[in-house]
This record gives structure tokens, C-alpha cells and sequence, in this order.
């Protein structure tokens, strides 16, 4: 385990501190640009998370992505740990099992199949961290 | 309360030889439906394409493969990995240039020809196994990578082998968003 690097910014984006430990790979920008990215896409996660919160601001976003694209966000509240296998089973065992490898349903469309959305909502609520009441 | 672990889901397999004759009667069919030799290997290249667009997730959910970082890692994977998993065989592979992105898979065995003696009179450009191809082309765009694949050498029309040759072209761009200027 170990730090990489680190970013200070104040209110109005302006970088005011970065140092660096263990950095592998530059980004190939000048630090500049690169410091305007950094706050650029702080700036827009701040936005987003309180216009899309479900009920309270603090919340866990968990994301899977395949080499093919496919992302899986699963947003839950912050007492769960990491879900990395039960995105992957999500993916392998729902969507590849039911939506890939069923000739009738088309790639790259909102998925119609009834039998996938009833098997997903069961394995969402079988989940050892899902609580039929919120909060 | 420890969790329970996930069942794993089971693997649907099938026969062997059921596999490998409707291999074969499909590709008869084909002959029957088209006269040119070339339109039945571009069918069946279409068709693998169709498929292998689907197989790379299914390949991806049960192998568990992390990005890949070369061009030859891709390529061993393919041999090592996909084909195992799917037919059983680990064709060699073999970089056929310096530039390194030209690669060729060679079969030594191929269950899909087990029970062709030989193409039929009249059918000699017939790439028999051209599925492969089109499997190989259409999983590899689903992973932004678009590559020429074909057969550069094939037994059944008298070669000592069978190769498969896989080219890596441009790598294709995932949907970029534009900064603002």
C-alpha cells in the first residue's frame, strides 16, 4: 500500500499544493492542464453527486467495467465494503447469462427481457447488505 | 453472518460430435445457397462476426483476463485461453513481423474438420473454418481493437497446416467526449 500523489485546491480551482511520491506514469500534459483536469472533474462529481443523491449525500458509488465497456454502477449506502464479486456475478452470471446469450435480445438497447429484470431484483434483495427498508 | 458464496453458474455443455456435424451441415447448406465459393467464406465470416461479438463477454465473465497491454499478450490469450475454453486446443502462435502487430495462430488439431475427408470437387477456395475468422475479428472489436483475420494456410486444401493469420490494425477510438476549447 502506498500514496501516489497529492492535491490541494481552494474554492476557485486554483491548485495551491502538489506533491508526488510514487507516481508511475505521467500524464504526458503539462501540470497546468493537468491540474485544471483534476479540479474540472472534482468539480463536476460534486455537482453530479447532488443532483442524482437518492435520499442523503453521503453515499458509495461501486464501479465495474469490462474490457468490452460494459459498466456496472451500484450506488449503496456507506456501510458496505467492496462488492467487487458480486459486480462481477451481476455481470457474468445476469447479463452475460441472460441478455449476451439470448439471440433475441439486440446488443446495444435497453435490455426488454422481464426474466432478466425479475433475476437481478431477487439477487439484489438475496444480498447479505440489502435492507428492505432504507436508512 | 458470512456470506454465502455466489454459486457459480453451471456451464451448459454439449456434444462434441453434435457440435461438430451441425458445423458441417451448416456449412453444406451454405453451398447449397450460394454457387461462389467466396460468398459462402464471406457468409460464414459474417456470422462469426455476429457471434463473437457475444462470445468476448461471455469469454470475459468466465475467465476473469485483465487488460492486456500488447498486441502479443492479446494473441496469447486468444490461443492459450479462448481457444480452450471454447474448443478445446491450444494452437502455437508466431509474430510474423518486426513491427509486431502480424500474428499467426496454427492448428495442430482442429475438431471442427474431424469428420471432412476432403472439400468437395468443384469447392477449392472454400475456407471450411472461416467461422473462426469472423468469431476472432468481431470479439476483438468489442474490445476496441479491429484487426484483419483469415486463413493463411489450410489442410483441407492441401497445405501441411492450418494458420490462421491475425493483423492488428488502428486501434478504434471509444466514444471521446469533446473538452470545451
Amino acid at each position: 500500500m502506498t500514496v501516489h500523489n497529492l492535491y490541494l485546491f481552494d474554492r476557485n480551482g486554483v491548485c495551491l499544493h502538489y506533491s508526488e511520491w510514487h507516481r508511475k506514469k505521467q500524464a504526458g500534459i503539462p501540470k497546468e492542464e493537468e491540474f485544471k483536469l483534476m479540479y474540472g472533474m472534482l468539480f463536476s462529481i460534486r455537482s453530479f453527486v447532488s443532483k442524482m443523491s437518492p435520499l442523503d449525500i453521503r453515499y458509495k458509488l461501486h464501479y465495474y467495467e469490462t474490457p468490452t465497456g460494459i459498466k456496472v454502477v451500484m450506488n449503496t449506502d456507506l456501510g458496505v465494503g467492496p462488492i467487487r464479486d458480486v459486480l462481477h456475478h451481476i455481470y457474468s452470471a445476469l447479463y452475460v447469462e441472460l441478455v449476451v446469450k439470448n439471440p433475441l435480445c439486440p446488443l446495444g438497447q435497453t435490455v426488454q427481457s422481464e426474466l432478466f429484470r425479475s433475476r437481478l431484483d431477487s439477487y439484489i434483495r438475496s444480498l447479505p447488505f440489502f435492507s428492505a427498508r432504507a436508512g | 453472518m458470512s456470506r454465502p458464496a455466489p454459486r457459480k453458474p453451471e456451464y451448459h455443455k454439449i456434444n462434441k460430435d453434435l457440435f461438430v456435424l451441425t458445423y458441417g451441415a451448416l456449412v453444406a447448406q451454405l453451398c447449397k445457397d450460394y454457387e461462389k465459393d467466396e460468398d459462402v467464406n464471406a457468409y460464414l465470416d459474417k456470422m462469426g462476426y455476429g457471434i463473437g461479438t457475444r462470445l468476448v463477454e461471455d469469454f470475459l465473465a468466465r475467465s476473469c483476463v485483465g487488460r492486456c497491454h500488447s498486441y502479443s499478450e492479446i494473441t496469447d490469450i486468444i490461443a492459450q485461453v479462448a481457444f480452450k475454453m471454447y474448443l478445446g486446443i491450444t494452437p502455437s502462435v508466431t509474430c510474423n513481423n518486426s513491427s509486431r502487430n502480424e500474428f499467426s495462430l496454427i492448428l495442430d488439431k482442429n475438431p471442427l474438420v474431424e469428420f471432412v475427408e476432403e472439400l468437395p470437387a468443384g469447392r477449392s477456395s472454400l475456407c471450411y473454418c472461416n467461422l473462426l475468422c469472423g468469431i476472432i475479428r468481431g470479439a476483438l472489436e468489442m474490445v476496441h481493437l479491429a484487426a484483419d483475420v483469415t486463413f493463411l494456410q489450410d489442410r483441407l486444401k492441401g497445405d501441411s497446416v492450418t494458420e490462421i493469420g491475425i493483423t492488428f490494425l488502428k486501434k478504434l477510438d471509444e466514444k471521446k467526449y469533446r473538452r470545451k476549447k
